[in-house]
């Protein structure tokens, strides 16, 4: 089945078997391999994309369902190649992650949280990561994060994207095929504090 | 790719809908898929055909009716988890939203797919039959309609028929001023499948009394069940009326023995969860002020 999805800002199409999920479709089709597959079943969060700007899990969609919706990737969430987004940076300050396979997911759950309140309490967060397993982090450093993160952008004077769905996460310049310009970009940056 | 082959059918029409899934009995509905794509995944479950149910316009929407709140079969968990007249009418569900799976399958898990899956331990089928709700059915024969009770009848075990699927869910609204919501559940995890469950709902008149009251339990049996307390009427819900009344009512009642709770442990929880639910609702609805009061 042909199926055109909208990806990052950008529409891209696939033919696909219908019972190919969404995250399968990102990675073998698209190249984007940001989005993880773990459990493959809906448990671990590991493949989290946004969906019209809200979390949910891509291993739980098939590509068949997906048009129509805008989707972003963890490989949609820089503001250009080589840069890290707020959040992103956030976790490599705090060491909020380990073997980084939920971070993806842990980003972007934390990114749909922030677009909706500046000012998270430390229950918001928990409940927001709360469909995200992590095995490394015991999770503390997780939340220190996605705090420092809030704490950032309320001082980075740019209003809030928000306003609930509709919300393409993405900038238009996100990375075509992401896991390669990726991997291009891994030079150092300097990091404003 | 993890499930077996299977077509992929998206009809315009809830009455293409229909005729779809009354035509072949491999077919199954899909609308949020948060359970049934794990049933796939792990094959528990071969449909020959997904009808995709999710964007049809008769099955959206939240809409009052007299005495009723009728919200839409495929109205996302999430978007329900924050609409102002779900909170305002049926303040039983918006408390137990959150309680359902996480964020992101909130996202895309919907209210009358949470029903049709009839799980005894899910929280949106114990609101339905806790307050009595109305199922609302497509069928191939035009709408019907049963109350929650009668629809479901053991553990994913609903009356649903060949070619039917849930429509809406019609959760009737208290007109009463004072009304409270209790809502307690025990689990493994946060968001996990509860133990045991209980829900309450009360309404009191200008001087305390319990003028109304629904007490439901959850993951106790092979569904939700909505337990007698009537001969609290009249009362002021003190504590010694509610025990005596939560115990000869669920002292004897069946519950399901697992590798995670024993029937006992089950039952024992859901009178306490109970007990605490109707507190927890006396408190709210004492709270609320005395519109039209002298």
């Amino acid at each position: 089945m042909k199926v055109e999805l909208r990806v990052n800002g950008v529409s891209r199409t696939a033919d696909v078997e219908p019972r190919k999920t969404l995250l399968d479709t990102l990675r073998e089709n698209f190249l984007l391999n940001g989005a993880h597959a773990g459990c493959e079943h809906g448990v671990c969060g590991a493949c989290t994309v946004l969906v019209d700007g809200e979390p949910v899990r891509s291993c739980l969609i098939f590509a068949v369902q997906a048009d129509g919706y805008e989707i972003t990737t963890i490989e949609g969430l820089a503001p250009a190649p080589g840069e890290l987004s707020v959040i992103q940076d956030a976790f490599c300050e705090t060491h909020g992650l380990q073997c980084g396979y939920c971070t993806p997911g842990m980003i972007l759950s934390a990114h749909a949280l922030l677009q909706h309140t500046q000012t998270p309490s430390r229950e918001e967060i928990v409940e927001a990561i709360s469909g995200n397993i992590c095995r490394c982090t015991g999770y503390g450093q997780i939340v220190e994060a996605v705090q420092f993160a809030a704490a950032r952008l309320q001082k980075s004077n740019v209003p809030p994207q928000h306003a609930g769905p509709g919300h393409p996460g993405a900038g238009h310049d996100a990375p075509e095929e992401g896991v390669l310009e990726a991997a291009e970009a891994d030079a150092p940056t300097e990091i404003v504090r | 790719m993890k499930p077996a082959p299977f077509e992929y059918i998206r009809p315009r029409s809830l009455a293409e809908a229909c005729a779809l899934l009354a035509g072949d009995e491999d077919a199954r509905a899909i609308a949020g898929g948060q359970t049934l794509v794990p049933m796939l995944a792990m094959r528990l479950a071969r449909p020959a055909k997904l009808i995709d149910i999710m964007r049809l316009p008769e099955l959206a929407g939240i809409r009052t009716e007299a005495d009723a709140l009728v919200v839409g079969a495929t109205t996302r968990q999430a978007i329900a988890e924050r609409d102002p007249l779900i909170a305002a009418q049926v303040p039983a569900l918006a408390r137990v939203l959150p309680w359902v799976g996480h964020p992101p399958t909130r996202n895309r898990g919907t209210v009358g797919g949470s029903i049709a899956n009839a799980d005894p331990s899910a929280e949106i089928p114990l609101v339905a039959v806790t307050l009595g709700a109305e199922i609302m059915l497509a069928t191939p024969d035009g709408p019907s309609s049963m109350p929650a009770d009668d629809f479901f009848i053991g553990p994913m075990l609903t009356v649903i028929a060949p070619g039917e699927c849930v429509s809406a869910v019609k959760f009737p609204v208290w007109q009463h001023k004072r009304i409270g919501v209790g809502f307690f559940e025990v689990s493994a995890r946060r968001s996990d499948f509860a133990f045991a469950s209980a829900l309450a709902q009360v309404a009191l008149d200008e001087d305390g009394r319990c003028i109304d009251i629904a007490l439901g339990v959850g993951g106790v049996g092979d569904r939700a069940l909505r337990l007698d307390v009537s001969p609290l009427l009249g009362t002021r819900l003190d504590a010694a009326s509610v025990a005596e009344a939560v115990h000869a009512v669920a002292a004897d009642m069946e519950a399901s023995s697992d590798l995670h709770a024993s029937a006992s442990y089950r039952r024992r929880v859901a009178m306490t969860l109970g007990k605490r639910a109707i507190e927890q609702a006396r408190t709210e609805a004492g709270a609320r002020p005395l519109k039209g009061a002298a």
